[in-house]
């Protein structure tokens, strides 16, 4: 009696296994065929050497690092390294000082002040290949707005989009345009989330505006800063249309980004390098990972709970 | 609880019936969607081309769909982004499901020759004919021919004669690079601006400078010879002077039509296939002059008609046949006028001629032109390319001499 009853315990919690199974088997099968499938091909991309012919009859040969360590040799690795650092360091700065500043303000209400925070959210909103369209027809050194207005305060002509010097500067302006509204719409509901009591608390302590910004707001954000932040990282590491729209990278690579980099190896001339195009693209990953790790970190010691 | 679980079970053997479901249809669906010749129906072929601007009921879907009549079966076209199709085509070839017939740009035919993707005329026995061999060479690589091309266009110099009669400039007195320098400095001495064109850090910027790199006798295994330095020394001066607009480096071709269409440049270096915009402007063009006088060879432009491999090669024969009726006189040359191209054969040249003489200096260009390829470099000129683009990018920018940005690319291809 008590064995019978135990098997069709056993029997039972097997079929609830099954049955779990067959609920998170959509899941399983999705995250299988649209992330591990294609993270597995792009490491094996980067580990052997495909040619256009191998990569037809499937002969490519097992080569190990070789390819990263071409990508390391490569001389255009030291300043692709140094302006994604750049570009990533620098918008993310002026993103999110900006647009806590902005949310900062819009957060208490105005008249119309609905209306001017919708505003802001237009360079969000429009594809990426028209704002880099407009910056670069705004940027251009000889019929450019941004230059005729220099020239007219006497600073004199900029080549922004055409010399090395201004190139990445160029492309990181653009940037910093389209990153504000999302700093701004997530910082934005975040302080909506601290109870007005603390601030009245404070208020009736003697606090002034910016000590109740530096002692209050600041890090009853903290949470919301972070994930801001570590966003903003995800999402500046993998830009790739704006700078390919506004300088193609150049020029000579003054502008080139490891996104750049790694599609004007795989795409960018007539004779694909599939190899080197994806260890780099890998480098990236890898890099995006650490700042993940790094936020999960934060994440677990900001609440022990 | 025993109904609950009931409805538990029945639920995920649907869901899990559900998933497996869509993925065979997915599968399915996608296996007939997808394949290419191999496994169409018979009597169905596949034809991909690079001009998705043209749908079903465009000339040039019928001259197709007349020439598989023709052949005794019916067509599928497919019209891709140019950037895209070489990818695609990879990719297909990959899968082994390649169109039976692939049109692709000429510089593109050695890269897929060399994937072992496309069949020799050896296999397929298509006849070339009546075509120029500075034209074809683009598509035979040591020895062999890989297609057929469907019609060409190159690069010459347009000019805006109103603004040269206001500089005191006589077109007939530009004849080789130091006259034409001459000529830019009365245009921006006079107030007006001196020309546009390409150098952007892509393909497009390699193919513009050719004309100046073999204009002055320059070899592209050799790129930082004395002569081809004095080619990128030409530029450099250009833009540090004035004489071209400082967005040249990022110009592409279409940005830099855009700034001649503004009617201030006295110049501009482009394409056959912006002659009716130059003509409904005022503008005329001449070739453009080689170093020390004559023509510069301009790069060959244009698609070929190949013959992707099938596992079942009997496809070829009708595949060949479409090929050469596309290509007959008659059809390539109401082709080509539609796509703005310069017939390859001696007699469509003549034929197109006769119908428009405005087409002379066009069909004299494609005459001395040279195919990007060309050379047995097959796909070493590519990365040539890649690096030719960026010496002129760093030269023009200022970051590097002429000089040294040539030997910085030399040392870079090997």
């Amino acid at each position: 009696m008590t064995a019978q009853l135990r098997v069709s315990a056993r029997r039972m919690r097997r079929r609830g296994n099954w049955t779990a199974w067959a609920f998170i088997a959509p899941v399983v099968i999705y995250l299988l065929v649209f992330y591990a499938y294609p993270l597995a091909r792009n490491v094996e991309l980067s580990v052997r050497d495909y040619t256009v012919r191998s990569f037809i009859d499937g002969s490519a040969r097992f080569v190990g690092f070789a390819n990263y360590r071409a990508v390391f040799a490569n001389p255009t690795f030291g300043p692709a390294l140094l302006n994604t650092g750049l570009f990533v360091g620098v918008s993310i700065l002026f993103q999110f000082s900006i647009g806590l500043a902005l949310a900062v303000f819009f957060v208490r209400h105005f008249p119309l002040s609905g209306t001017l925070r919708a505003l802001f959210l237009v360079p969000w909103l429009l594809p990426l290949l028209v704002s880099g369209s407009v910056w670069s027809w705004m940027l251009n050194s000889d019929s450019g707005i941004v230059n005729s207005f220099l020239r007219a305060v006497g600073i004199g002509q900029i080549n922004w989009l055409t010399s090395p010097q201004w190139s990445l500067t160029a492309v990181l302006i653009a940037n910093i345009w389209i990153g504000i509204p999302f700093n701004l719409v997530i910082l934005y509901s975040g302080l909506q989330g601290i109870p007005l009591e603390v601030y009245e608390a404070a208020s009736i302590d003697g606090a002034n505006g910016w000590q109740k910004f530096v002692q209050i707001t600041f890090p009853l954000l903290r949470p919301v800063s972070a994930i801001t932040i570590l966003l903003g990282l995800v999402y500046t590491l993998k830009v790739f249309d704006l700078i390919w729209i506004m300088t193609r990278g150049g020029p000579a690579d003054s502008s080139t980004t490891f996104a750049i980099w790694s599609y004007r190896l795989g795409f960018g001339s007539l004779l694909p390098d599939f190899s080197p195009a994806a260890a780099v693209g890998n480098l990236l990953i890898f890099v995006a990972l650490i700042f993940g790790l790094i936020y999960i970190r934060t994440q677990s010691r900001l609440d022990p709970a | 609880m025993e109904i609950k679980r009931k409805f538990k079970v029945v639920g995920a053997a649907l869901l899990a019936a559900g998933v497996a479901a869509g993925a065979l249809t997915g599968c399915s669906s996608s296996g007939t969607s997808s394949s290419g010749g191999s496994s169409a129906a018979k009597g169905s072929y596949t034809f991909w081309d690079p001009y998705p601007q043209y749908d079903a009921t465009s000339a040039w879907a019928k001259v197709i769909d007349t020439c598989a009549a023709s052949a005794g079966v019916t067509i599928k076209r497919s019209g891709y982004d140019t950037s895209g199709l070489t990818n695609k085509a990879l990719l297909a070839g990959q899968q082994s499901n390649s169109p039976d017939i692939l049109l692709v740009d000429n510089p593109v035919v050695s890269t897929l020759a060399s994937a072992g993707i496309l069949t020799t005329t050896d296999q397929n026995k298509l006849v070339v004919g009546d075509v120029a061999t500075n034209i074809l060479s683009a598509g035979v690589i040591d020895s062999k021919t890989y297609g057929v091309p469907i019609g060409s266009n190159t690069l010459a110099l347009y000019y805006n004669p109103t603004i040269l009669k206001a500089a005191g400039v006589d077109i007939a007195s530009i004849t080789d690079w130091a006259s034409l320098t001459a000529a830019l400095q009365k245009v921006t001495a006079s107030g007006h601006k001196g020309i546009t064109f390409s150098a952007i850090g892509t393909e497009e910027g390699s193919f513009q400078f050719l004309p100046w790199f073999w204009g002055a006798g320059a070899d592209l295994t050799q790129l930082d010879s004395t002569k081809a330095e004095s080619a990128l020394q030409l530029w450099t001066d250009w833009v540090k002077k004035g004489y071209a607009p400082n967005s040249v480096i990022n110009n592409t071709q279409t940005t830099s039509w855009q700034e001649f269409q503004t009617g201030d440049f006295a110049f501009s270096e482009n394409g056959t296939w912006q002659k009716a915009d130059a003509a409904k402007m005022g503008d005329l063009v001449v070739p453009l002059p080689a170093a020390t006088g004559g023509s510069a060879p301009a790069p060959t432009g244009g698609e070929f008609l190949t013959i992707p491999v099938q596992k079942d090669t009997s496809r070829y024969e009708a595949s060949s046949k479409i090929v050469t009726c596309l290509s007959s006189t008659e059809n390539i040359v109401k082709t080509d006028n539609t796509l703005n191209y310069i017939s390859v054969g001696k007699e469509a040249q003549a034929a197109q001629l006769a119908a428009d003489p405005t087409l002379k200096p066009w069909v004299d260009a494609v005459q001395v032109a040279k195919a990007r390829t060309g050379d047995n470099l097959g796909t070493k000129y590519p990365k040539i390319s890649e690096q030719l683009w960026t010496a002129v990018q760093k030269a023009l920018s200022g970051s590097a001499s002429p000089a040294d940005a040539l030997k910085a690319a030399q040392a870079a291809v090997k």
